[in-house]
């Protein structure tokens, strides 16, 4: 299994492949670098964490891959197109910090307001919607309205949303940042066997070590002023994870590193 | 139920302070017409009178709802002349719906001209900087000085009754519409927009699944405030311009002849029908709301 994993990915182009990536916002008191010479290729199937303190362009990146922000220089690819072919291309769903759910449409509704506009039938609308409810555990909801559900299902509901028109990549900004420990432990366990059963590649942005060491393949560390990487950390835990891997040795060691990376990352912020 | 009591009594002080103003606003008529006749008359002589003028300075609360009475259920709304049903001009009935049609139709104009506005205010930065400014003028130029204007230029062309009236209250109505609106339109947060840009959606997509949508709690609120200048506009409209029906035309008659209890009545009218109006859009309102979910 493994080998055929590695023969793929040999196949494959990447499907996030960022060079010497630089964005700069001009700000009223002067310019700000939210990216400073971002290299990085993320290829298909992993599941890739951005941690980071605030103002590290961990947002800012995933935002350029969905081109909702324009880099000033360098060059990102996703599936070898520009970041505006591949949105016209229906290539990522993106979920956000807030579920952002439409408070006027029922929980069918929203999920349903991507394929509207791409202009999926009626039957094809129907079909997805009862899928992709299954794929998040929330059959049986589609008629609420988001303020009837908790905050741990709307953002489940806004995941499925993203699913809805089965794009390949999947970017979440800070998805569970809102919510409490326990409902986003059980959440972090839902996404990871929803990640093993669609087989998407997903770029995380998180302000939590322990989230992103377990939910990662790969977990790219980042610190502010100038926005930049400083580390790129390839896990090594077995895709299989229960909860209580995270107190493993190798999960504390990895979550060691990452701690190390913010850490560098801070002193040279401190001088 | 706990809240008839509070009210009842609001309503109780108001009648009593109109009764005592009409007993000393229409005492002096009666003392002069006594004193020319050589009459003595005691307190409650006098009291009794100020409740009973024909044509005095404050007709009572009595008076007002007996005048109410007999033009609303005392006369038919139609009658026949020449062979023809007609409306009948002495029913108030009549005269409310020869005003309630125009605010209507001016009110559905002015609403849709607002929306039509606002769209454009919110997807075009030239409209935003050009109408805005033009549409606040015209709300600070007096509707008295218009109205008549309006209809004589709308005469000219061959324009009469129902469209010129509807013309000026749909001039006071769509202001509020519009200023609400813009508000509506551009009340989605950053996050709402950005969602439909990764779906690549289309301005006018934008416009229908999120801004419309959006906006609908500022649009009742400014209808609410549009129905009222509305009518106010119509009435507005029928006072220069020597309309024979509506209640613009019953307040003017009514002043030209000294019948302050015509006059009171038609005003109770215009309220009851305001009243009436601003229920119905309520009850739009709560139906609408309901059915987008945002009713709790």
């Amino acid at each position: 299994m493994a080998a055929d994993d590695e023969v793929n990915v040999a196949l494959q182009a990447p499907v996030i492949e960022a060079k010497n990536l630089d964005l700069t916002f001009d700000a009223n008191d002067g310019p700000i670098q939210a990216l400073s010479n971002v290299n990085l290729t993320i290829n298909k199937g992993e599941f890739v964490s951005f941690i980071g303190p605030s103002g590290c362009g961990k947002t800012t990146f995933l935002r350029v891959v969905a081109a909702l922000e324009q880099p000033t220089s360098g060059s990102v690819t996703v599936n070898g197109m520009t970041p505006d072919e591949a949105r016209r291309n229906r290539a990522y769903g993106y979920v956000f910090q807030a579920a952002g759910l439409y408070p006027w449409r029922t929980i069918e509704k929203n999920i349903k307001l991507p394929l509207e506009i791409m202009g999926f039938d009626r039957a094809e609308q129907n079909r997805r919607v009862k899928n992709v409810l299954q794929l998040v555990d929330l059959e049986g909801f589609g008629n609420k309205f988001p303020w009837q559900l908790s905050g741990g299902m709307q953002q489940r509901a806004s995941i499925a949303r993203a699913l809805a028109f089965d794009a390949d990549l999947l970017l979440m900004d800070e998805p569970f940042g809102a919510l409490d420990e326990i409902v986003r432990d059980h959440l972090n366990e839902q996404l990871l066997a929803l990640w093993a059963r669609t087989e998407k590649t997903i770029g995380f942005v998180t302000h939590s070590i322990p989230e992103a060491v377990y939910l990662s393949t790969k977990i790219v560390v980042m610190s502010p002023r100038p926005g930049r990487i400083t580390d790129i950390i390839e896990s090594d835990l077995p895709r299989d994870r229960p909860l209580d891997i995270r107190d493993s040795p190798e999960f504390l060691a990895i979550a060691h590193r990452v701690r190390d990376g913010l850490r560098a990352g801070h002193a040279y912020d401190d001088a | 139920m706990r809240s008839v009591i509070p009210v009842l009594t609001v309503v109780a002080v108001i009648v009593a302070i109109w009764f005592a103003g009409s007993i000393g606003m229409n005492r002096a008529w009666t003392v002069d017409q006594a004193e020319r006749r050589g009459l003595e008359l005691s307190a409650a002589d006098i009291i009794a009178d100020t409740l009973r003028q024909e044509r005095p300075v404050l007709p009572t609360p009595a008076q007002v709802m007996a005048e109410l009475w007999a033009t609303t259920a005392g006369e038919p709304v139609f009658r026949e002349r020449r062979g023809q049903m007609q409306g009948n001009p002495r029913s108030l009935f009549f005269h409310a719906w020869q005003t309630l049609a125009p605010t209507m139709l001016g009110f559905v104009m002015g609403t849709l001209a607002g929306i039509l506005l606002a769209v454009g205010i919110v997807h075009n930065r030239a409209m935003d900087l050009g109408v805005m400014p033009w549409a606040i003028a015209s709300q600070t130029i007096p509707i008295l000085a218009v109205a008549p204007i309006v209809i004589v230029v709308l005469n000219a062309v061959g324009l009469e009754g129902l469209v010129p009236k509807s013309l000026i209250s749909a001039y006071l109505s769509f202001f509020p519409v519009v200023v609400g609106m813009v508000k509506g339109l551009r009340s989605p947060n950053a996050m709402d927009l950005d969602l439909l840009r990764t779906y690549s959606a289309s301005n006018a997509q934008t416009l229908w699944k999120l801004r419309l949508p959006a906006s609908v709690p500022y649009l009742f609120t400014s209808l609410k405030v549009g129905i009222a200048a509305a009518l106010v506009g119509t009435i507005v409209a029928e006072l220069p311009t020597g309309a024979r029906f509506g209640l613009g035309a019953r307040l003017l008659t009514g002043s030209y002849y000294g019948q302050t209890i015509q006059i009171w009545s038609a005003l109770f009218m215009a309220a009851i029908c305001a009243a009436c109006l601003v229920a119905l859009l309520s009850a739009a309102e709560r139906a609408t709301t309901r059915r987008m979910g945002l009713g709790r």
